[in-house]
């Protein structure tokens, strides 16, 4: 095989910031690897591990959370929550075989449009220099249901 | 007209659910008086070829302990699937893998390194177990490890979820009771899928220790600390699991001193326990400054092991990256 290897990358971005920066890298026309797929939080502080689990489990190879500088949280410091919560949840996925490139937590302002491409180039980089990641634990296949029958 | 039919049957398990259910004294002579035992190798002698005879359906109730570890397992597990009208996935192994499910943690071959040829082993040729040896009599068959641990809803069609490590004894008194009723006419099951005999809440919900701080400054281990016995544990630094444990035990652990460990796995409506309890822990950490955070967090020496000590088997990721290079 001589195809390169495109990781799939979850981004989760804030309304407020992060966000606004993917805006604005789109409307000055600024170019960053499609590998990345956003998802819009109102907040860093909404984002539940739960969410960067099922993308490791549904086959993401990398995951990124950003969210607006420390300071300037439109909900006041929830983004310091999302730092929190980033670093316990890291050191779990380390234990669990993870390499800890694969996560990355990036905080830009609405006005950093070139850093979040730059970024988003770089850590796709990364990822794709770590390979495939196939955690894919969502392929054990779900059992089929049938109603109950109970006769007394 | 003769009983309905009981079965219980254990898989990867410890055996204390059997002595949970023993413990509900002497409504056992309920479970008699209404049901006719038919299979339930801890307490009576059954040969599998038995239960292979029976009728599909035929067994009314088959409460179902452990994880499914081997192919032995796996097999029972649908033989009890078809013969069984109503299949209870009962105790934590069966429900999310539970202890036998940290194994999850590690490839197989790893597994059988450790069990048969480490230091404390006496194996100096490494011989490890074969599933196929050829004997005179001709070929015998050992069952064959699983490269992961699956919880009884990963094997086959669950009808209710009964978790505990063990469950309670007054909640299996209380099944016990519900299904005997639902003989007599008097009461009707819950809806396929119901978790039963827990609550619907949380463990810090039946908790009666105060909670005022929000912040924790420092995490230690229960050993090391010297717990106030009125106060939240975890506003002490003491890791406990209470907030996404679902309720159903009364709050035993935390009641007696001990932090809750989160046998009763996820509370209602959470869909990875471990990622829940990431997201609680994360909230009360007592400082935003990066170097200060990873040193609190120091004192939690196994998060992985704190937060999947029950619900690894069953959570989103179901087990390392490692274990899964190992096989499917």
């Amino acid at each position: 095989m001589t195809e390169t290897f495109e990781p799939i990358i979850i981004g989760f971005t804030c309304n407020w910031c992060s966000y606004r920066a993917a805006d604005m890298a789109g409307i000055a026309r600024m170019k960053y690897a499609p590998n990345v797929r956003l998802i819009r939080l109102m907040c860093s502080g909404r984002l539940d591990p739960t969410f960067i689990f099922k993308a490791f489990a549904n086959g993401a190879d990398g995951v990124l959370v950003t969210g607006c500088h420390p300071g300037d949280c439109h909900y006041i410091e929830q983004n310091y929550k999302a730092l929190r919560r980033f670093h316990l949840m890291k050191r779990v996925l380390v234990q669990m075989g993870l390499e800890p490139q694969r996560v990355k937590l990036l905080w830009t302002s609405a006005a950093e449009g070139a850093i979040f491409t730059a970024e988003i180039n770089r850590f796709v980089e990364e990822v794709r220099a770590l390979g495939p990641l196939n955690w894919n634990a969502a392929a054990i296949p779900v059992v089929e249901t049938t109603p109950m029958e109970v006769t007394v | 007209m003769s009983k309905p039919k009981f079965a219980m049957y254990w898989a990867a398990s410890c055996g204390g659910c059997e002595i949970a259910v023993l413990n509900i004294h002497e409504k056992i002579l309920d479970v008699d008086a209404n049901f006719e035992v038919v299979f339930w190798p801890v307490a009576m002698d059954a040969k599998y070829k038995d239960v292979e005879a029976m009728e599909d359906g035929s067994i009314l109730l088959t409460l179902f302990n452990g994880g499914i570890r081997n192919d032995e397992n796996e097999h029972i597990a649908k033989l009890m699937r078809r013969k069984s009208q109503i299949l209870v996935a009962f105790g934590s192994c069966a429900n999310e893998g539970c202890i036998p499910g940290l194994a999850n943690f590690s490839p197989s071959s790893e597994i059988m390194t450790t069990a048969f040829n480490t230091i404390t082993t006496d194996n100096p040729q490494g011989i490890l177990p074969q599933t196929t040896y050829a004997m005179p009599e001709g070929e015998i068959h050992i069952p064959t490890i699983l490269p992961r641990l699956k919880t009884l809803a990963q094997v086959v069609d669950v009808d209710y979820y009964m978790p505990g490590c063990p469950p309670e004894s007054h909640q299996i008194a209380a099944v016990i009771d519900l299904v005997i009723q639902v003989l007599q006419g008097k009461a009707e099951l819950p809806p396929k899928g119901a978790v039963i005999g827990a609550g619907n809440s949380t463990v810090c919900d039946e908790c009666d220790r105060k909670r005022n701080v929000k912040t924790v400054a420092e995490f230690g281990r229960i050993q090391l600390i010297h717990a106030d016995p009125e106060l939240c544990l975890l506003e002490q630094g003491i890791p406990c699991n209470g907030m996404a444990t679902r309720s159903g035990c009364d709050a035993r652990c935390p009641s007696a001193g001990a932090q809750c460990i989160g046998c009763y796995g996820p509370a209602e409506g959470v869909l990875d326990y471990g990622a829940r309890l990431i997201a609680a822990y994360g909230s009360v950490i007592g400082s935003n400054d990066p170097a200060e955070i990873d040193r609190i967090l120091d004192g939690l020496v196994d998060p992985a092991g704190q937060f999947y000590r029950f619900n690894l088997a069953g959570s989103l990721l179901k087990g390392s990256v490692m274990a899964k290079a190992n096989g499917k």
